[in-house]
């Protein structure tokens, strides 16, 4: 084990350690721009000098002393990139000597010849690497008097990237980034000097379904988002962490709202699930929250919905409910949502109602899945469903049986949450067949021009709960969204507008939806039915689960969060706590 | 038990209590600023003038080739009273951006100038327009139709703010 010094101090590194990983590993920040924890070391951008030195050694190999016993160092003439230097055994480094930051400064005046004043148009601007080190590592002013290098701008990289080459600082993290990560060797540096720009191979384009992650670690404007572009300012967005839906592997991410809206997701780094990348799927495909919305519980008088309150919707549901035998009645779970909505489903069903006719539909994509992130099972909590109960008995009814049991007569009552019938149409064509068919929604779609009775739900991002993912990790996320029921949820992050609106804002008119968490309106149901249950939040249903369920015991929010989820099983000792690398640390 | 006779009634003189030789000194007074020249302004009518350093209602530059606003949004941020709100969207120009809507809400902007400051494109301007009546709330929320001000009306300004940004 190789033991060095850095700024004076001593660390042990692993062998083959750069001097850049073991300080990050300590906490000490080299600044860099090309270097990434997750690719290859490339050490163009010349951000991360440092004065590295050894110890003076007699001809024996042993080490000699100065006068006041202190090894004598023979620092180099010259200044070491930390990325690219080996950490070996007595080496002793200084990362903030006068000489390192002159360098630093010197690096910075470079790069910023022929940075564009671009910032009042850069979509980057307020997450900028550029931008932290223009303010932390130079010395603030120009000394270059000259025209700066125009270069192509807006150029159109694929479905979602956009580049303009006079930002660019030509740190290559991108061209590593498609040829290691997203396995799509299509971009190249050309060109020399301060001309250097990067391009796509000729007839290609970078449509690799991670391309988007070039984006976040781009450590200037270069690189942005075609969905995103001009839409707001960072510093106007409050961005909460929360956990993508698109597919069971739940990559972390963080949703970033405006006036009560989401605008774009980003990835969060979780080390044992997504590491620091996401898919453009997962990014873009947030459109279903903000728009269509349910955001009333509708019931069907005369072949037509109309809108009535809440307690009228669980009072006409009792009603007719009950007119049904329970082993009539099929309640439907959704793989697309928490543990806790799908528990309370199935103690609705068990408890309340006594049947075992609890189900869901697994949604496959095969097409979808590949070896890196994304996976075939496009719900983000399939395992978790089934843990919490939702599956049918021996004896009882099954979604695959369903088609027939409603021919038959056997199921004339249907309760499916947040869920539709999209990959089976065949059920659509025997709606008609059905008593009643009680569904709790997002989006209007096919099912609610059909369904009795709707109760308006909230997404992912408008509640707190818990998603296990294809490793069997649970993971807890948090609200992004306000609605009236969560008005500000412990710890939800606001953006400087949304605290300081008043009501006669143009920018308060935002839709603050009467929704609630499914959980909830099983709740109201059942005490309807004359069950006592007083869950008040998401929180005490999951502690409801990890004292029931095997798997969840000793689980808790709180220990959640702390280890970036637990597997199941092993709230007792979880995989241990890691340093989270943050390429643009400033970043809201 | 001591008591301490000072009311006005006791301190004033046989003359003063009269009143009346004051009210003549007053009138005096009065009469003398008649003959006087006069400061007065006839407000609707005449107009005050104000100069470049004047802090009237922000507005925003309308260049020769269009509006000069890139929509960063630093106006707004800086802005102490939140009275700017700011939406920005692309156009074709050389500048990618642009400001699809630009509202200043004139009830909570407290003319500090932050706004005209923190601009890098010296795209908003504190105007000399200091004529701000409104009959509604909604009014008082100015839009990009209001707000733009050909260049040639806010020279004085822009002059001022070369010679002491």
């Amino acid at each position: 084990m190789p033991i060095l010094y850095i700024d004076g101090r001593e660390y042990e590194a692993r062998k083959g350690q750069t001097i850049i990983e073991v300080a990050f590993e300590n906490g000490i920040n080299i600044p860099h721009f090309c270097w990434h924890p997750e690719l290859s070391v490339a050490g163009n951008c010349r951000m991360c000098l440092v004065e590295v030195g050894l110890v003076k050694r007699l001809a024996d190999g042993s080490i000699q002393f100065d006068d006041n016993k202190k090894p004598i160092v023979n620092y180099f003439p010259k200044l070491q990139i930390a990325c690219a230097t080996e950490a070996v055994d007595g080496m002793f480094v200084r990362t903030n000597s006068p000489r390192v930051v002159k360098a630093q400064e010197s690096v910075m005046e470079f790069l910023l010849i022929n940075h564009p004043l671009d910032c009042p148009i850069c979509d980057e601007a307020g997450q900028c690497k550029l931008q932290e080190y223009a303010f932390k590592h130079s010395t603030g002013f120009s000394r270059f008097d000259e025209q700066k290098v125009h270069k192509p701008k807006r150029v159109i990289w694929g479905p979602n990237i956009i580049f303009d080459a006079e930002r660019c600082i030509s740190c290559s993290r991108c061209i590593r980034f498609a040829k290691e990560i997203a396995k799509q060797d299509v971009l190249t540096f050309v060109q020399r000097g301060d001309h250097v720009t990067i391009q796509l191979h000729e007839g290609t384009q970078f449509d690799s379904p991670y391309s988007m992650n070039v984006i976040d670690i781009c450590p200037v404007g270069a690189l942005t988002s075609r969905d995103f572009r001009f839409k707001s300012r960072v510093w106007d967005m409050s961005f909460n962490d929360s956990i993508c839906e698109g597919c069971a592997r739940g990559c972390n991410i963080k949703i970033g709202v405006r006036n009560n809206e989401i605008l774009r997701v980003e990835p969060r780094t979780n080390p044992y699930v997504n590491r620091f990348w996401m898919c453009d799927y997962g990014r873009l495909h947030y459109q279903y929250v903000n728009n269509n919305r349910v955001i009333h519980p509708y019931s069907r008088v005369e072949n037509k919905l109309e809108k009535i309150s809440l307690t009228d919707a669980i009072e006409l549901a009792f009603q007719r409910l009950r007119a049904f035998h329970p082993s009539e009645i099929m309640f439907i779970g959704s793989a697309k949502t928490t543990n806790e909505n799908n528990y309370l489903l199935v103690k609705l069903a068990t408890e309340v109602f006594n049947t075992q006719n609890i189900d869901l539909f697994e949604h496959y994509d095969e097409k979808f899945g590949d070896d890196f992130l994304r996976c075939s099972d496009k719900t983000p909590n399939l395992r978790g469903a089934r843990l919490v109960g939702v599956y049918p008995s021996e004896t009882s009814i099954s979604v695959n049986k369903l088609p027939e049991a409603i021919k038959s007569g056997k199921i004339k009552a249907l309760y499916i949450i947040e869920d539709d019938f999209t990959e089976f149409p065949e059920i659509y064509e025997l709606l008609d067949e059905l008593d009643l068919i009680i569904t709790h929604q997002y989006n209007f779609n096919l099912l609610t021009e059909n369904a009795d009775i709707i109760f308006p739900v909230t997404t992912f991002a408008e509640m707190e709960g818990t998603f296990v993912n294809i490793d069997n990790r649970v993971q807890h996320f948090a609200p992004a969204l306000v609605t009236k029921n969560n008005l500000r949820y412990m710890g939800m992050k606001m953006s400087r507008l949304d605290k300081f609106g008043a009501h006669n804002d143009r920018w308060t008119k935002f839709e603050l939806r009467d929704i609630h968490p499914s959980w909830y309106v099983f709740k109201l149901l059942a005490n309807r039915f004359g069950s006592n249950w007083n869950y008040r939040k998401a929180e005490e249903v999951f502690m409801d689960i990890s004292m029931n369920i095997e798997g969840f015991n000793g689980m808790t929010y709180k220990l959640l969060d702390e280890y970036y989820g637990i597997i199941l099983g092993r709230a007792q000792n979880p995989e241990p706590k890691v340093p989270i690398y943050e390429s643009h640390y400033m970043k809201p | 038990m001591n008591r301490i006779n000072n009311t006005e009634h006791e301190r004033l003189t046989f003359w003063e209590k009269l009143y009346l030789p004051e009210i003549a000194k007053g009138m005096g007074i009065t009469f003398r600023q008649l003959f006087k020249p006069k400061f007065t302004r006839q407000y609707p009518e005449e107009r005050w003038e104000p100069t470049g350093s004047y802090r009237g209602r922000p507005v925003l530059v309308l260049d020769e080739d269009g509006e000069r606003c890139v929509a960063c949004g630093l106006c707004s941020r800086v802005c102490p009273a939140l009275a700017i709100e700011v939406q920005a969207g692309e156009t074709e120009r050389e500048k990618e951006r642009y400001p699809v809507k630009f509202e200043i809400n004139m009830l909570r902007c407290i003319f500090c100038g932050f706004c005209e400051e923190v601009c890098p494109e010296e795209a908003i301007v504190m105007s000399k327009d200091y004529e701000l009546v409104f009959t509604s709330q909604e009014d008082a929320i100015l839009g990009k139709d209001k707000l733009l001000v050909p260049i040639h009306k806010l020279q004085d300004r822009l002059e001022f703010l070369r010679e002491y940004k």
